[in-house]
């Protein structure tokens, strides 16, 4: 019998199941490597190259290669461990959340001053604040 | 007798981590969320905890996906804050308790809880913004921390009431440790967020702030909070919140909750942070 996923219509986001880390198990590997600085420095030099080495599908391959972070958490990515990624890229955890969003950063940064996104997927109304 | 004195509950954010290593806490974007701890750093140096049971999780830093244990705890002597890909933290090594930790894993495993032991881990920032929020910049932690890691990455995490009742067995297993130690055990990670996706940005002010009302005055309701109405509710990484319980199941049924904080935004996340001691 299939489990039950009651999250599977929750908008805009993806659970990191076990179906999700089986599918993304090399990809998040991958990403993993690039907490080793020669690593690191390998991936910047040639990145084809360096994801050949691994047992990823093609679509990941390129999701990585276009960072395409909403691609890369369809197949299987997960937030943390794609982190390395954009940390070699010297991005932040707050340029990945607003390239998912499809808003700029500094759009994304005043949502957030703002008081964020409500759960339905719009962000909250303005908060008037001091100054 | 060792004994539970205290709990305290924090976000662990890792911008706030860097706003610190960097000398940014008085930029007007991070002023107001660090004056939420000033009362804290003042409170840390008058209860002077001996042990601090951290409870936290590890981002895809200690554990890959190539091992994912649920509870695991920190027996080691030290514990290295880890290179997550910025380079470690300029921070001190957190200094364990291996005696204490190793009586904890005993007693807790005898309590039905299967935790794994790990003897050799470094350390990121779900351990060391915590501390660093809670203690400044020393040169030496003021004390001694038990890692205690929880699985909340990959999902299911363990439900809020099976941290809860941990939180009941750890306490057992600390008040049968025959060394007099002030002992406080931390929950940290949440409160509200959403790093992925198209919600990304996600803040749910009621939802927390509802939260940190039945942390103290309901824990039992709170603990029966299911997966599905945190990640609806809080956000994919609000999630985070079941560790508050294995805190909130380690003190008395009464607690006096003496400083409570609440945030938006430290970059992409609500800020919450309680404390709450066991009245003598």
């Amino acid at each position: 019998m299939a489990l039950e996923k009651p999250y599977a219509d929750i908008p805009g986001t993806t659970i990191f199941d076990a179906d999700q880390v089986r599918k993304g198990y090399h990809l998040n590997m991958f990403c993993m490597s690039l907490m080793k600085p020669a690593n690191r420095e390998r991936f910047k030099a040639d990145q084809r190259a360096y994801l050949d080495e691994w047992p990823m599908t093609e679509p990941q391959k390129r999701a990585v290669l276009a960072r395409d972070y909403n691609a890369m958490i369809a197949l299987g990515g997960n937030i943390y461990f794609l982190a390395k990624l954009f940390a070699t890229d010297g991005k932040s955890f707050q340029y990945a959340a607003a390239s998912m969003t499809g808003m700029s950063q500094e759009e994304y940064a005043q949502m957030m001053l703002n008081g964020g996104r409500s759960p339905d997927g719009q962000p909250n109304p303005t908060v008037r604040r001091n100054g | 007798m060792a004994k539970i004195t205290a709990g305290v509950a924090t976000s662990h954010i890792p911008a706030i981590g860097a706003a610190i290593d960097l000398g940014k806490t008085q930029d007007s974007y991070w002023a107001p969320m660090f004056k939420g701890y000033e009362f804290s750093k003042r409170w840390m140096q008058e209860a002077k905890p001996d042990v601090v049971i951290l409870v936290y999780n590890d981002h895809a830093t200690a554990f890959s996906l190539d091992i994912i244990p649920t509870f695991a705890i920190g027996c080691a002597a030290s514990f290295t804050p880890a290179d997550e890909g910025w380079g470690p933290r300029p921070v001190p090594v957190v200094e364990g308790h291996p005696e204490l930790a190793s009586h904890i894993a005993q007693s807790v495993i005898q309590q039905d809880f299967d935790l794994t032991i790990v003897n050799k881990m470094d350390v990121d920032h779900g351990l060391t913004v915590p501390l660093s929020l809670l203690c400044g910049q020393p040169a030496a932690w003021p004390c001694r921390v038990i890692p205690f890691a929880v699985n909340v990455v990959a999902y299911p995490p363990p439900s809020g009431n099976r941290c809860y009742q941990l939180g009941k067995a750890l306490r057992r297993a600390v008040e049968s440790f025959d060394e007099p130690l002030n002992v406080h055990i931390w929950g940290t990670g949440g409160m509200s967020h959403q790093l992925q996706g198209p919600r990304a940005g996600l803040i749910n002010k009621e939802f927390d702030l509802r939260f940190l009302d039945g942390l103290k005055d309901d824990p039992e309701s709170v603990a029966r909070i299911p997966h599905i109405d945190y990640v609806r509710q809080a956000g994919s990484e609000g999630i985070e919140l079941v560790m508050w319980l294995v805190m909130r199941g380690a003190l008395d049924a009464q607690v006096r909750e003496v400083h409570r904080f609440h945030h938006v935004p430290a970059s992409n996340t609500a800020v919450g942070h309680v404390i709450m001691e066991n009245i003598p």
